[in-house]
């Protein structure tokens, strides 16, 4: 019982970073912005999320630090992509290369030094329930964040008028254009956030999941939060299923190989991706019949020409 | 598209990271990188080594260097690179350079090449790399003293002879003082990724083990060991940061000397190609203080230390028992010899695993 308890934990730390990195990308997604810089955003946002937890002592100044970081990251993708209508794919990348050299820099200071990472909720009586009690009443804030951010995004582009207007850039930006919706502003913000979301989700592992900084440490998550994007159908229920899906399966494999179930380990570390890949394509074929990806994802759109 | 992007990327990030002071007529000694310079692993030893090189040799030498140099066909142009400007001897350190520094060496006779971990040689390229089964055998005789529940958790990288030597000279070492130990293996299927690292070292720990070692190389693990108040081995550098009251000892990879002496071979123009495999007797690498243990097991780790750099002990003494029950063929005599070492693709018997793809 206490194992299934330590595995769940496991599961939900592991797959927190991905889940707020990928709300963010699929807000941004939505309004018809492919930004593929999620990794650079990320790991700039894990260098000066630990940067400001390091100096002030504090986890909430350092996530902001994260917040902050990941939304400048996204200002230059937005200046380029929006502003001078550059091409998103080249852009998103060539922000993932200068987010990785970025962060080595502002990190070299940090390298080697540790903090205490972010404190876990403890609700005398409730945390104490065997199998459930940590796992509801004794997450850190991340988590709890984490699920508040996806609801809270559900609801704004399901339930809130200004959800449907971003929806409608992302689907044709000339017809909110037409409208008389201010396009580029609307994708601007949407892009700030997917940033902010991103660096918070990076700011996650230096604060929350190992203490400390290490040039490198998001090791490719910022990929995976995006193909969880594309997998989820662009819809936030699935991208949640799709999220934790991954993180269960990842601890899950190395458990696997710790009990010696002799599937060579090559095989279990493919494991995750292979299992969402086919979860998530499963369900979206059973509802929706085919990709429902926004349909200006990814075009350049210059206002009055 | 994406791949060339990404080489485009590695241009750049070379084009940004090449440091040199300047300097008419001194040795030019290059180098090439994997990580960042502040892994505190792998690379940042290397560059240790670099920089006491340059304290010693500094009026002779300048040094330069190229950091995250992606493995594979790319090394081949950072590599070029350092040749064309005027490096005369170049370390190249990490396996997966092998083929692209054997190409260039063959290109360029004169400039000398010393590849780390690799076993192509030429007139002008040599290889070097350390024993580090020698210490992994002296953490098994600690690890065994020290684990209470008898069960040690090991992460793995990738399943290549060197990491699985060490897993077998621990186990190895640990059988002789406890019969029954347990070892359990995860591979991380990578070399870093601090998140996956403490996730294994986590399912480990869950999994009853007490006692963490890896060959992996971030501090996560060690990170996670002394948060659970378990104890741990660190990897390649001084991880003692990370767990005060969690270290027992490191192997720590110290190439200075090595470095120091084939520049000065350089130097001096009896440079020649030659194959380096050092142990602790020829400080390749050398082991932390011995941490975080009663006085009698520390005093146990530095008689088998002293026993085996005097070379009175092997941790691959015959007869080493396979998997199968049967005794491995002895070929160095009295233990196995250095190229079933160097390519050993089995597990001894006491581990309940599959080596994968076996």
């Amino acid at each position: 019982m206490e194992l299934v308890e330590a595995i769940i934990l496991a599961v939900l730390a592991a797959s927190t970073p991905l889940l707020i990195a990928a709300t963010g990308e699929l807000v941004t997604e939505r309004s018809g912005v492919l930004n593929l810089g999620v990794e650079g955003m990320m790991i700039v946002g894990a260098a000066c999320g630990f940067a400001g937890a390091w100096l002030t002592g504090s986890i909430l100044i350092g996530a902001l630090f994260g917040i902050v970081a990941g939304t400048l990251m996204s200002l230059i993708f937005a200046l380029m992509a929006l502003g001078l209508a550059v091409n998103q794919v080249a852009t998103g990348l060539a922000l993932t290369i200068l987010g990785i050299g970025l962060s080595g820099l502002i990190g070299a200071g940090f390298v080697g030094e540790r903090i205490t990472p972010a404190a876990h909720l403890y609700i005398p009586g409730l945390t104490d329930i065997p199998l459930i009690g940590r796992v509801l009443f004794g997450e850190d804030a991340f988590v709890y964040f984490s699920l508040a951010l996806i609801v809270g995004v559900w609801w704004f582009l399901y339930r809130a008028r200004p959800g449907l207007i971003l929806r409608a850039c992302g689907d044709s930006h000339v017809s909110a254009h037409a409208l008389g919706y201010p396009v580029l502003r609307i994708r601007t913000f949407a892009v700030m956030f997917g940033g902010a979301c991103a660096g918070l989700a990076g700011a996650y592992l230096p604060l929350a999941y190992t203490p400390f900084f290490i040039p490198g440490m998001t090791a490719g998550r910022g990929w995976i939060a995006l193909a969880l994007v594309v997998f989820s159908s662009w819809r936030p229920g699935r991208l949640v299923v799709g999220a934790y899906l991954f993180g269960a399966v990842t601890i899950l494999q190395l458990h696997a190989q710790g009990w010696g179930v002799g599937i060579p380990s090559q095989f279990m570390s493919a494991l995750p991706y292979l299992a969402t890949v086919i979860v998530l394509v499963l369900l979206s074929r059973a509802r929706t019949g085919g990709s429902t990806a926004p349909a200006a994802l990814g075009t350049v759109f210059v206002p009055d020409r | 598209m994406r791949k060339t992007l990404l080489a485009l990327a590695a241009g750049l990030l070379l084009a940004g990271s090449v440091s040199a002071a300047s300097a008419a007529d001194k040795l030019k000694v290059g180098f090439i990188y994997l990580g960042p310079i502040g892994d505190l692993g792998w690379t940042y030893q290397h560059d240790l080594a670099r920089q006491a090189l340059v304290k010693e040799l500094g009026d002779k030498i300048e040094t330069t260097y190229l950091e995250n140099v992606p493995e594979g066909p790319d090394a081949e142009r950072a590599i070029e690179q350092l040749v064309r400007a005027g490096n005369k001897l170049i370390f190249t350190t990490s396996f997966g350079y092998m083929d692209p520094t054997l190409k260039v060496a063959k290109k360029y006779p004169n400039v000398h090449f010393e590849h780390s971990t690799g076993y192509k040689r030429d007139k002008n390229m040599s290889t070097y790399s350390a024993k580090w089964y020698q210490g992994r055998y002296i953490q098994g005789l600690i690890a065994a003293k020290m684990s209470k529940s008898g069960v040690l958790g090991y992460i793995g990288s990738f399943p290549i002879p060197e990491v699985v030597s060490g897993i077998n000279a621990t186990i190895l070492a640990a059988q002789t003082i406890n019969p029954n130990i347990k070892v359990k293996i995860i591979w991380a299927n990578t070399w870093f990724d601090p998140g996956k690292e403490a996730d294994a070292a986590k399912a480990l720990i869950d999994q009853g083990a007490d006692v963490i070692m890896q060959h992996t190389d971030s501090p996560a693990a060690m990170q996670v060991a002394s948060e659970r108040g378990k104890l741990a081995f660190g990897q390649d550098s001084e991880m003692i940061k990370f767990g005060p009251k969690t270290q027992l000892t490191s192997i720590l990879d110290t190439w200075g000397p090595y470095y120091i002496a084939r520049v000065k071979a350089e130097l001096d123009g009896t440079w020649k190609s030659e194959d380096t495999w050092g142990g602790l007797d020829s400080h390749m690498f050398a082991m932390a203080p011995y941490t975080n243990m009663p006085d009698d097991v520390k005093k146990m780790a530095e008689d088998a230390q002293a026993a085996i750099t005097a070379g009175k002990l092997h941790p691959f003494k015959c007869p080493v028992i396979g998997q199968d029950g049967k005794p491995v063929e002895c070929k160095g005599g009295d233990h196995l010899d250095d190229g079933q070492i160097l390519g050993m693709n089995f597990y001894v018997k006491g581990i309940d695993d599959k080596l994968p793809g076996k």
